[in-house]
């Protein structure tokens, strides 16, 4: 289980909540005067208690069972807040989770329909509104929220509870009905049948259905018994004909009367601080309808998109840029590698003296900023208006984003309505405890004093260089081997930014000094190492950092999996058999390393040139094992082939699982090739994807992903798949004669063309 | 501000506009078709892309003015054997994630096809080089396109 999820589950709803930090200080210049601004000002001065007491009892009501959950209010059958049937034999399934793309719409309709034994193409899906007292993540523990791969395993028993207790509804009314006893009714693909003819579909009996007591805890299915769970193709995607159509409803295609846009321009380099701006240009461009100061910068307010772009281009601001102005990566860098060189916060100790080894191993590992580089920007819509607030956006975490919202429009929390919209990816940006484009968007609707619906647009170049990124990581390695080539010692120093230190989850979630998601992959490890030496250093700096797809994990296994390969080199071992000996304690990690060593023919001859690397990583609570093949020529590296192994339980719907395992390769390779956000006097030298590369479709390797037959309850997807790629490439890369990469991304070392 | 005229998906559009304005934003903010997306603002990604007179072009870049007498197709006007063989190959390989991408991918692959029904792997790739996909959705998109091709030919 990721650290996040028990640091969250230890804290009530209301402790959370009276952590929320502070709200940026108001603007010098052009604040909005009035009502308005003075509530806002009053909000934020009493703090996270006023938020938390207007959120409490009933409120949470008000703002359900409206919109989002506009079919479950007009359905016959309504046994609980995540399932409806109507007389039209439609059900309706509300899910409680953001749909990024990772698929979990499809996954948490599935575990209602099974359970139901509802007709597939009779189901439909709805986002439930902000409401944590119902649909709290269970991971989390009293709040709303979608990450670290938790969507369908917190879902797992809630949602099949859930679609059971519809089923058993619907059969004991058939039964009242047809006077014959429940355990005689057939209830399949939405049809309830009896032996003696009698025949209902769910909507003719969902009325009937709806008069009967709920059982108090529905049976569940064996896995035997599952009817879609499991089963290759039974569900596809029910977001992909919308997706196929541009049909779907993104942030930015929210259309409202009189609805504006706005850009804002933020500061050019971190801690810059507006000095003064001239408006004058700006509200010349047609189109344009106000300039305002904003806690974020200046925003320019429009008619359409592209006049409030113009506004911008033409605006004069002057920056202070002075406390940035040293903040560079290669001189942080070097700093890292000073202090890598001190004692630090111990996160793991030996358990006895290490003895003398007869061969040390040493590395230092080198890690830029990352920025997640969503297809869709940020953004955000805001409406005030009749002394409430309704946001559209990917609000991936309604708890925090409602509560941040309410306190920036200066309401209470249950005169907020959020509309959770699919969004155009995150990878972990829109995740955030500060909520940046919610608040944003809504001090944008408070600054035109809430006179239309307002877009807030972020462009490209915003979303990459406002910060937020997977923090730049050091880490610097000592190992010793004895004479038998087996382990003896293990130094480990990490050096980095923690990312929930100042976040309402630090107070949980760091312990003795250590940020878990710091050094997650390497304490804990799949590996018995009980001789290291883990010591973390925590850096601050004015660059929000924020987890990136696999959080930890995205640096940790690529040094655990490259010094795996290092060390077995040192020993004279083969790579798998090295590891294998290290993982006699840990049955399913070994099993899921084999697997893919059986299915990618390791230890098969290979051409000049080309080799396999393989590399094995446990994250979310799944384990995934990866074997790469890559051809080297003229010193560029190709990705041949990618064969995974993956064991994360219950494969509730394998076609998503494979999914996920073949976009958290591509996502992961495009990382290790170019990914890098580079600082130069406090400004990211990447803002848009001419620098900073993705991977394109022509770099994709074949893909061969094997799920492990399992019973255990599901556990994550959407990133497990991603850590172990980059150590696999980096592995096969030095068996096929190339450099053994220390600074990532490869373009550094000229492994690809940049 | 200038006056232009535009047929898109068939339709004759008169929009008042600066004449700078992307088509990327005559569609979406005027015109009011939203399928198409913005990614990046500099012909980066792809997820704007359309088709004029059947080629594909990155509208986000192509100034509203300079569209003149083309033709506009964008993902809510695909009509061709080819368009609605893509759709139906994206659905049946379940391709999308989140999806934002994918109007710009299907207008990608659909002038593929319309122009070269039997696309080798390499023609995919030149074909597709330009549709960034975050999601890395990528071995579903080539799968879809050879099962669209295929579908072509049967």
């Amino acid at each position: 289980m990721h650290p996040l999820m028990h640091a969250l589950r230890e804290q009530t709803l209301e402790e959370l909540q009276a952590q929320v930090p502070a709200s940026p200080p108001a603007p010098a210049r052009d604040a909005p005067t009035g009502v308005t601004r003075r509530s806002v000002l009053a909000s934020g001065a009493a703090g996270g208690l006023v938020v938390a007491i207007g959120w409490l009892p009933g409120s949470a009501q008000a703002v359900a069972g409206q919109g989002a959950e506009g079919r479950a209010a007009k359905a016959a059958l309504v046994p609980n807040q995540f399932v409806s049937v109507g007389t039209d034999n439609l059900v309706t399934i509300v899910c409680k989770h953001h749909e990024m793309g990772e698929g979990n719409t499809t996954g948490l309709a599935t575990l209602v329909a099974d359970e139901l034994d509802a007709d597939w193409s009779l189901v439909r899906t709805e986002y439930a509104p902000a409401d944590a007292k119902r649909y709290a993540n269970l991971a989390f523990g009293t709040m709303q929220g979608t990450g670290g791969s938790t969507a369908i395993a917190n879902s797992y028993l809630q949602y099949r509870e859930a679609g059971a207790t519809a089923r058993a509804m619907l059969v004991s009314a058939a039964a009242d009905a047809w006077k014959v006893p429940a355990g005689e009714i057939q209830a399949r693909a939405s049809v309830l049948t009896h032996a003696s003819g009698k025949r209902a579909t769910y909507g003719e009996m969902a009325a009937a259905a709806a008069k009967q007591a709920p059982p108090s805890k529905p049976a569940l299915k064996t896995p035997e018994q599952f009817a879609l769970m499991g089963r290759d193709r039974a569900t596809p995607r029910v977001d992909s004909p919308s997706k196929c159509t541009g049909s779907a409803i993104y942030t930015g295609d929210v259309r409202l009367p009189g609805l504006l846009t706005a850009v804002i321009a933020f500061p050019p380099s971190f801690g810059a601080k507006m000095v003064s701006f001239d408006a004058a240009a700006a509200k010349k461009v047609k189109g344009v309808t106000d300039v305002v100061a904003v806690p974020e910068g200046v925003a320019v307010v429009a008619r359409n998109t592209w006049a409030a772009m113009q506004g911008r281009r033409a605006l004069k601001v002057t920056w202070d840029e002075s406390a940035g102005a040293s903040l560079d990566s290669d001189a942080l860098l070097a700093h890292y590698r000073e202090l890598a060189g001190q004692p630090g916060t111990p996160f793991a100790k030996p358990a006895a003296a290490p003895p003398t080894p007869a061969k040390t191993v040493e590395a230092i590992y080198e890690f830029p900023f990352l920025a997640h580089a969503p297809m869709e920007p940020q953004g955000c819509v805001a409406w005030l208006h009749d002394g409430t607030l309704e946001t559209w956006a990917g609000h991936q975490f309604p708890t925090f984003d409602q509560m941040l919202a309410a306190k920036a429009a200066g309401l209470p929390v249950e005169k907020v309505k959020l509309h959770s919209l699919v969004s155009g990816g995150s990878f972990g940006r829109r995740a955030n405890v500060w909520s940046d484009f919610t608040v944003a968007a809504v001090n944008v609707a408070v600054a035109i004093k809430g006179r239309a619906p307002v877009r807030l647009q972020y462009s490209r170049e915003d979303d990459m260089s406002v910060g937020l990124y997977r923090p730049m990581m050091l880490h610097s390695l000592k190992v010793g081997l004895d004479g038998a080539g087996k382990v003896a010692s293990w130094q480990h120093v990490i050096v980095g930014q923690s990312i929930v230190a100042g976040t309402p989850m630090a107070a949980m979630m760091v312990k003795d000094g250590v940020d878990p998601t710091s050094v997650e992959g390497v304490h804990p490890t799949s590996y018995d190492l009980p001789m290291m030496d883990g010591q973390l250093h925590d850096v601050a700096l004015p660059v929000r950092p924020l987890w990136w797809r696999s959080v930890g994990n995205t640096h940790t296994a690529y040094v655990m999996e490259t010094m795996m390969d290092r060390l077995a080199r040192a020993a004279g071992q083969d790579p798998l058999a090295f590891r294998l000996a290290l993982l006699e304690k840990n049955e399913r990690a070994a099993r899921t390393l084999k697997l893919v060593a059986d299915k990618a023919g390791w230890g098969k001859a290979m051409p000049a040139g080309s080799a396999q690397g393989i590399a094995l990583h446990e994250s979310f609570g799944t384990a995934v094992a990866q074997v790469a093949e890559v051809t080297l020529k003229d010193g560029k590296v190709r990705v041949d082939k990618v064969w995974c192994a993956v064991d994360c339980g219950v494969a509730v719907n394998p076609d998503v699982i494979r999914a996920q395992m073949e976009g958290g390769i591509g996502f992961a390779l495009g990382a290790l090739y170019y990914s890098e956000i580079d600082l130069k006097a406090g400004r990211p030298q990447q803002r848009n994807f001419d620098r900073y590369r993705s991977l394109r479709i022509y770099e994709m390797p074949a893909i061969d992903v094997f799920i492990a037959p399992s019973t255990a309850a599901p556990t994550g997807v959407g990133e497990p798949g991603v850590p172990p790629l980059a150590p696999a490439v980096a592995n096969a890369v030095v068996r096929a004669g190339g450099p053994d990469v220390l600074r990532l991304p490869f373009a550094r070392a000229g492994l690809v063309q940049a | 501000m200038t006056m232009v005229s535009l047929n898109v998906n068939g339709h004759a559009h008169k929009v008042e506009a600066d004449p700078d304005t992307p088509l990327l934003w005559v569609l979406r903010d005027d015109i009011g078709l939203t399928g198409t997306k913005f990614g990046c603002g500099v012909a980066q990604c792809g997820a704007c892309t359309v088709h004029l007179d059947g080629q594909p072009a990155r509208s986000c870049v192509t100034p509203a003015t300079a569209v003149g007498g083309r033709k506009v197709t964008t993902i809510e006007g695909l009509q061709s054997k080819a368009a609605k063989a893509v759709q139906k190959a994206w659905i049946e390989h379940d391709v999308v994630q989140c999806g934002y991408c994918q109007s710009g991918q299907i207008m990608s692959a659909t002038a593929l096809l319309e122009q070269n029904p039997r696309p080798s792997d390499e023609d995919i790739d030149h074909a597709m080089a330009g549709n960034i996909c975050r999601c890395a959705t990528y071995v579903r998109i080539r799968a879809a396109i050879h099962a669209a091709a295929g579908q072509l030919s049967a």
